[in-house]
């Protein structure tokens, strides 16, 4: 539950004339010359960024409820350049005063600052093209909506030990910067993702939409309480290379991996990268994209500097087409930012959101077929990069990890250690199936990022059994 | 009087933000709770970052508001609201007290708090130079110049240089009369700078990965001159792109000190939080292969191995007078000789277990709910030194700082990459070798240190990246530790 927010700031109308009111503030300030000293002041530019965000998460262990949490915090974000001189800031506090500080502040320690070469400019004005996905009921929930999904996620299996979370979560966003730019918009949120335990396993259930009163939180909690108790009698095996059927959210994991250090167009024009723009480096039944247009997709029509968002190909057919721009890279690159920045993240670089991998058409089941001996994989756990540029990860199996075996499912193995490169797992003969069963899957780093189907791949290599 | 440096919302009176903190308990206890504490928190970040010799981006962000906790039955609640009045204040207490209730939809046996006294008291954290008070263009001059040599050396493709600042205000009140004001001031700073070849990129940072932050002032940065070991930082870059590849085998493993911290953090500081042991952070952090009916008998690591969870170690970075629970800050035995004999608390997991509350309970901000939480927990000193582990090692790899760190659920599994390694060989270190990796399992892997440096090759490393809890929260953590030497184990494990 969450508490109530001020009279100054509810909903977009009051966080627009918020932006709007610290425009004023950077047009009204007398600003210090660009070399810092008393003078004739110098060009400020401004971008600015406030939004409010309400969220309520219901957590459970040990199939109880043990904490209820709700947050309403309004930020102010301000970037502002003095004759090319940048500095950033933000602020909770948003009474008058304190505005005035923020912005005070912002342009005198802009002021003392090195020339930005990269900085691009203020965001120009610019509309979205399309709306975002925001649902009311879903911006209304209570904690006692929330405690009913667990309820029933819980009530799937009484005999198993069940721990997660529901939670719903809203963002509000207004923006406005001195070259014009004006826009706002809102997003909803909801999740319940959670396993179920036996005394020897877990199994996990997952599903996100933009509307609450979509959750099936009871059949979430059936897929938890299946995986874990078919995981319950399990056989450790030999590590070495087998062929694999990866679930969505084991998929979603690859992907986010892929995205952040393959197409964010920093770390590609730093030498970082794996991406060769126009090249086959992927499987032909390979195709990503970002697309914020999908019916389905939570998240703002603008990115971190208010640039519109677009839909846009990664990967097509297996081809590398496109890089993630914010304003700072494609100015470098000399092209126009596609609206992947994120908010704060400057030094580290754009990074495609709404990533969605096209589905296939073969039923997730039947992508067994035909694999002699091999592994299917819920879910991966604690993924860490070893080689960035080739993609190359560390990481464990979790949460359900099945033996196939002439084509079958023949019961349960203990979990394992993989080392493996993500790129070389994905490249073009390496894909022998892609599921029907696309939806939203959490790839460990948060829900409502990725939608992804189910993969057959030839290979991945386990370098080590969860007893070593 | 107002202090310099400090933005306008830190300098209003203290007994205002008591107020604000004492209206959210009372509004949580009118509205029904057994158990309430409020924290007003006003928490100040500066970061610094330059990029090959420019300037990148200078941020100053300031997150400040309530956040109040109550217990009703089995659950707590928590509110948060980023408006500092007393209004606000009472209703998040009243919000808190009503999710609790919520909660008795799926109840659970009452949670109860092991007893702490109410203290009334100050903290601040020492030290000799405010960070916010230093000039801008000398915080930028050390960034500039330290990204701009690393950048100048041949081969060199991105080099950055960080420096990172907190000053967090946090007014304490709970039910039980605590009434407690800190102030803690963090320090940071580190850089790196990363080689691309072929189709592998080397990198090389300083102190260690991801900077390293203790509690102190703009001393800390001083100490540890960044601009004065570019060069050197670089040139290692450079030269890991045709250093030999990391042996494969089963070979003794000598960790420098920063890396043997985060391997203490991740296989001991996680597997010996409570909360995790009771299962309350199964679904996503994980559970720990710790059973409690072992306390006091299971063998975690050889006899040299004495680890402690100490929040009084002057300058570390978990070094605090009280946690988020008002419980005061302790040293506290983890693993004696070996042997496991003490857990990472707070009142309610302590009460649980029928332990003595630990004071191990912190938030991230005003708006998380405070959970169990790293102190300074590692290792301590041995009596040899790097010098002498080298020397009486046969056949082996010494490997530094991390690159990669990733294990299970139950912080068992581990593996770890190192951005350098060198070899060695009848002691003495024959040639630097890249991609170094080890994996193993906990006990085991402990059980075979013999050997571990101390003296002044004993330090307290600084984790300032430290994510658990749903909503999220990144905890600041301290580990000291020094090198030691693990006998037989797995390395260079390959794609």
């Amino acid at each position: 539950m969450s508490t109530s927010m001020s009279t100054v700031a509810r909903g977009l109308d009051d966080l627009q004339a918020l932006a709007d009111r610290v425009i004023e503030l950077v047009r009204e300030h007398p600003g210090p010359s660009a070399d810092g000293s008393p003078g004739t002041p110098a060009e400020v530019e401004a971008n600015v960024r406030v939004s409010r965000t309400r969220h309520g998460l219901t957590r459970f262990a040990n199939s109880v409820i043990h904490q209820h949490v709700g947050e309403d915090t309004v930020t102010v974000a301000l970037t502002v350049a003095v004759g090319g001189r940048t500095a950033s800031a933000s602020t909770t506090r948003i009474a008058a005063t304190e505005l005035a500080e923020l912005v005070d502040t912002t342009i005198t320690s802009a002021a003392l600052q090195p020339i930005d070469p990269h900085w691009p400019g203020a965001t120009p004005a610019a509309e979205p093209a399309f709306a975002s996905n925001h649902d009311d009921a879903t911006a209304a929930a209570t904690a006692d909506q929330r405690a009913g999904g667990v309820e029933a996620f819980v009530a799937a299996d009484p005999q198993l030990r069940a721990a997660g979370y529901l939670d719903t979560e809203t963002s509000w966003v207004a923006m406005a910067s001195t070259a014009g730019q004006r826009v706002a918009g809102s997003t909803t949120r909801a999740t319940v993702d959670g396993i179920h335990q036996t005394d020897t396993s877990a199994g996990s259930g997952h599903q996100t939409s933009v509307r609450l009163a979509d959750l099936d939180a009871a059949a979430a909690g059936a897929v938890a309480a299946d995986r874990a108790r078919r995981s319950a009698r399990f056989r450790d095996i030999a590590p070495g290379a087998y062929p694999v059927v990866l679930g969505p959210e084991a998929v979603a994991t690859i992907l986010t991996f892929l995205t952040i250090y393959g197409f964010n167009a920093k770390s590609y024009l730093e030498g970082g990268s794996f991406a060769e723009l126009g090249a086959q480096q992927f499987d032909p039944a390979i195709s990503v994209w970002q697309d914020p247009t999908d019916p389905r997709a939570i998240g703002l029509p603008f990115d971190g500097e208010g640039t519109p968002r677009t839909r846009f190909p990664l990967i097509e057919d297996g081809v590398t087409r496109t890089l993630a721009h914010d304003r700072r890279t494609a100015t470098r690159a000399g092209v126009t930012s596609n609206g992947s920045a994120v908010p704060g993240a400057e030094a580290f670089g754009a990074v495609p959101t709404n990533v969605v991998m096209s589905a296939g058409d073969t039923p997730a089941e039947e992508l067994v077929a035909g694999i002699e001996r091999g592994l299917m994989i819920t879910q991966f756990n604690y993924v860490r990069v070893l080689e960035p540029k080739t993609v190359t990860a560390t990481g464990l199996t979790r949460n359900g990890t099945f033996l196939i075996e002439d084509g079958e499912v023949t019961g349960a193995v203990g979990n394992l250690r993989f080392t493996q490169g993500f790129v070389a797992a994905l490249a073009a003969g390496q894909v022998r199936g892609v599921g029907a069963d696309q939806r939203y899957a959490d790839a460990e780093f948060g829900a409502g990022m990725v939608i992804a189907p189910s993969l057959a791949l030839a290979s991945w290599n386990f370098t080590g059994g969860a007893k070593g | 009087m107002p202090e310099p440096g400090r933005p306008a919302a830190t300098r209003q009176a203290g007994d205002e933000m008591f107020d604000h903190a004492r209206a959210a308990v009372e509004g949580a206890l009118d509205a029904g709770a057994t158990y309430a504490d409020a924290r007003v928190v006003i928490r100040r970040h500066e970061a610094l970052h330059a990029h090959n010799g420019e300037l990148e981006a200078v941020r100053n962000d300031v997150d400040a508001g309530v956040g109040v906790r109550a217990l009703v039955g089995s659950s707590w609640g928590f509110a948060a609201s980023s408006e500092l009045t007393g209004v606000a204040a009472t209703r998040a207490g009243a919000e808190a007290t009503a999710t609790a209730k919520a909660s008795a939809r799926v109840p659970g046996s009452g949670l109860h708090l092991a007893d702490v006294p109410a203290v009334e008291d100050t903290y601040t954290t020492p030290f000799r130079e405010d960070p916010f008070t230093v000039s801008l263009e000398d915080k930028v001059e050390v960034v500039v110049s330290a990204s701009r040599t690393m950048h100048e050396v041949e081969g060199v493709m991105v080099a950055t240089a960080q420096l990172m600042f907190w000053d967090t205000d946090k007014w304490f009140v709970s039910s039980q009369g605590h009434r407690i004001h800190q102030r803690i001031l963090e320090t940071g700073c580190g850089m790196d700078a990363t080689a691309v070849g072929e189709q592998e990129t080397q990198r090389r940072s300083y102190p260690q990965s991801f900077g390293h932050v203790e509690t102190g002032g703009y001393e800390v940065v001083r100490r540890f001159d960044l601009p004065g070991h570019a060069q050197e930082t670089a040139e290692e870059a450079v030269q890991l792109l045709t250093a030999a590849d990391c042996p494969s085998g089963e070979l003794d493993v000598i960790l420098e000190s920063s890396q043997l911290a985060l391997q203490i953090h991740e296989s001991v500081g996680h597997a010996i939080e409570l909360d995790r042991i009771l299962g309350w952070e199964a679904a996503f952090a994980g559970t720990s292969f710790l059973e409690l009916a072992q306390l006091g008998r299971l063998r975690y690591g050889s006899e040299l191995m004495n680890i402690t969870a100490d929040a009084t170690i002057p300058g570390a970075l978990a070094t605090f007078g009280y946690d988020d629970e008002g419980t005061p800050a302790q040293r506290v035995d983890i693993v004696r000789e070996g042997t496991w004999v003490g857990v990472l608390s707070g009142r309610d997991s302590a009460h649980l277990a029928g332990l003595a509350p630990g004071g191990m309970v912190r938030a991230d901000g005003f708006n998380r709910m405070p959970m169990v939480r790293m102190t300074n927990v590692g290792l301590t000193p041995g009596d040899s030194s790097m010098e002498e582990i080298v020397a009486e090692t046969k056949h082996g790899v010494v490997m530094a700082t991390n690159r990669s760190w990733s294990i299970d659920d139950k912080r068992l599994n581990f593996q770890f990459g190192c951005e350098i390694g060198w070899e060695v060989k009848d002691g003495k270190r024959v040639r630097m070798v890249k991609n170094p990796t080890y994996t193993g399992i906990t006990p085991r892997f402990w059980g075979s240190m013999d050997m571990l440096a101390g003296g002044e090759e004993w330090f307290p490393w600084g984790v300032p990246n430290c994510g658990k809890g749903q909503p999220m929260q990144v905890g600041h953590t301290g580990h000291p530790a020094a090198p030691a030497r693990f006998s037989s184990v797995r390395v260079g494990v390959k794609a």
